[in-house]
């Protein structure tokens, strides 16, 4: 099968969305099918199976910075690369975000397959665009959503549906060994996100962790993620501080490390996850989840069977469920086994096997129709 | 009577006949792209009773569980068309529901690899069907939007086609399959 993938942002901005495409190219590629990725940016560095139309712009975009594509010399370079790739099925990401997914959208002339990753506010943006979304949405075959919620926004603010098949990762790929120099006696937390995007909630478990820590002195936490340091560190108590390694931006395969080497894996996050795949890889490297209840984080827990769940930005309530938890081996154990189960439902194995009966039947269905051509252009 | 007007009038009826004829074309093709979604809507329900009667013979279950499923699933592969087709589809699901709810209930089942080989195909069967029949309403409700424009009214561009209709019926995949 031969597919087109429209990336919304630029591939070389590390992102959820263009982790999934990424890892999804991979699994697609492994069983033999052709898959060529469209991304805003530029032509360094980047895997052959990469198209890029050139430099994106910086624009605010539901509640953060989104870098997006648009313009007409880049619409040229999105038909050049439908008339080369020959595409069976032509898969756009995050079609509501004003981007390659848009412009996609108007000129393929096969099946196209769209999935939607954010959950959103409605904004004012949105709103004046509904008109130009809609009537670009009727092209799609199938519309794919990764969340109950953000499925929910394609509903309410464009009134079309979307099946449900969530993120996926390679569960395999994190059964890794603990790294004994990040063990400690009295249990390893950690955290991984962005340190000054509040939305990651790293404030929430600061506020906690002095409690934390003096319940259990020889515990240590472990942050992963890039962002200020130094004023970070200065921010936390000094008899509390040492006892924080801030790891920096870390590679996969010491993220992987770190979760592996956690006996509690901490998402304080306070809002703007429409998914939580972090949730899912910490299962997969078999650390015991602990996470604020956001909606979409009591999905991927099964509603508390995978893991320990505190009220959104209650740093209290996450000091008392940590400090339970720490004194607790036996229920460590118990979410340890059962989510190591529950995390296959997003081994790429399953979730790629969706997508493609999905592809299937998008082929199967054929095209939304011709484009309107202008005259003397390809 | 002045030049320009005549012009201008020449101009409007055909901007109007282009836009017309566009929409008559799509309008024509939506429907055969509802045909064909219909179609691969009847693939995957066949699919997923194949699934089930798949099981139901493979001597994994007890034999009043084996009995009800393939009494549910032939049910579904015969009933005629329309009505009576979702209603035994519906039915399908509800036997489903009953015997596949539980994760735990499947839990011993899954350490064969037969029958866990038989439930993921069910699974995935089951999911097919679930997306096939979400694609196929969202089809069918642009194609009615369109139709109901006041255009396409007044003008019948839609000709004799009769107005498209959702497919209502439970496809909800059970739980122990779900969270496999």
């Amino acid at each position: 099968m031969k597919v087109g993938i429209a990336c919304p942002y630029a591939w070389d901005v590390p992102g959820g969305v263009q982790v999934h495409i990424r890892d999804f190219t991979e699994e697609l590629t492994r069983r033999g099918h052709t898959v060529s990725v469209l991304a805003p940016g530029d032509d360094d560095d980047l895997p052959p199976y990469v198209t890029t139309v050139g430099r994106p712009l910086a624009i605010p975009y539901n509640g953060s910075v989104a870098r997006v594509a648009f313009g007409p010399r880049i619409a040229a370079r999105v038909r050049r690369w439908l008339v080369d790739g020959d595409f069976d099925v032509v898969h756009v990401h995050e079609p509501a975000s004003l981007s390659l997914g848009l412009i996609t959208t108007l000129w393929a002339e096969v099946p196209i397959v769209a999935t939607s990753h954010s959950a959103m506010r409605r904004s004012r943006a949105m709103s004046a665009a509904q008109g130009i979304l809609k009537s670009a949405f009727e092209k799609f075959t199938a519309h794919i959503a990764v969340s109950e919620e953000a499925r929910r926004t394609v509903v309410e603010h464009l009134g079309v549906d979307a099946v449900l098949i969530p993120n996926g990762l390679f569960v395999d790929r994190f059964a890794v060994p603990p790294r004994p120099d990040w063990r400690s006696g009295d249990g390893t937390l950690s955290f991984l996100g962005r340190l000054d995007e509040p939305r990651k909630g790293l404030q929430v478990l600061l506020k906690a962790w002095p409690t934390i820590h003096d319940a259990f002195p020889k515990a240590r936490l472990l942050v992963a993620g890039r962002g200020e340091i130094d004023d970070i560190r200065r921010g936390i108590e000094p008899r509390h501080r040492d006892a924080v390694e801030f790891l920096g931006g870390v590679s996969d395969d010491d993220k992987a490390a770190m979760l592996a080497s956690s006996d509690i894996y901490v998402a304080p996050h306070i809002g703007g996850e429409s998914f939580g795949i972090v949730l899912a890889e910490a299962m997969a490297a078999g650390a015991p989840v602990l996470a604020s209840d956001l909606e979409a984080f009591q999905v991927v827990l099964d509603g508390g069977r995978l893991g320990a769940q505190v009220p959104v930005g209650d740093a209290a309530a996450l000091a008392g469920e940590a400090i339970a938890l720490l004194g607790d081996p036996a229920r460590r154990a118990r979410y340890r086994a059962a989510a190591s189960l529950g995390v296959r439902r997003y081994d790429w194995a399953r979730v790629a096997d969706e997508v493609l009966a999905v592809y299937e039947m998008a082929i199967a269905v054929g095209s939304g129709g011709h484009t309107f051509k202008l005259p003397g252009l390809p | 009577m002045n030049w320009e007007w005549l012009f201008v009038t020449i101009a409007v009826l055909a901007a109007l006949g282009v836009y017309l004829s566009w929409t008559a074309g799509r309008l024509d093709r939506r429907h055969a792209r509802l045909a064909a979604s219909r179609a691969v809507l009847d693939a995957e329900l066949l699919r997923r009773s194949g699934s089930v009667l798949d099981l139901a013979t493979a001597g994994l279950l007890d034999p009043a569980t084996s009995v009800a499923l393939a009494d549910a699933a032939s049910r579904a592969r015969t009933a005629a068309e329309g009505a009576e087709r979702y209603q035994a589809e519906s039915d399908l699901t509800a036997v489903l529901t009953a015997v596949l709810d539980d994760p735990a209930d499947l839990e011993p089942l899954r350490s064969d690899p037969a029958a866990a080989a038989a439930l993921d195909e069910l699974a995935m069967a089951c999911r097919r069907a679930a997306h096939a029949r979400r694609f196929h309403n969202e089809l069918v409700r642009g194609a009615v939007r369109l139709r109901r424009k006041m255009l396409v009214r007044w003008l019948r561009l839609a000709g004799y086609a009769p107005m498209p209709e959702t497919v209502e019926l439970d496809d909800t995949v059970p739980r122990g399959l779900a969270t496999e």
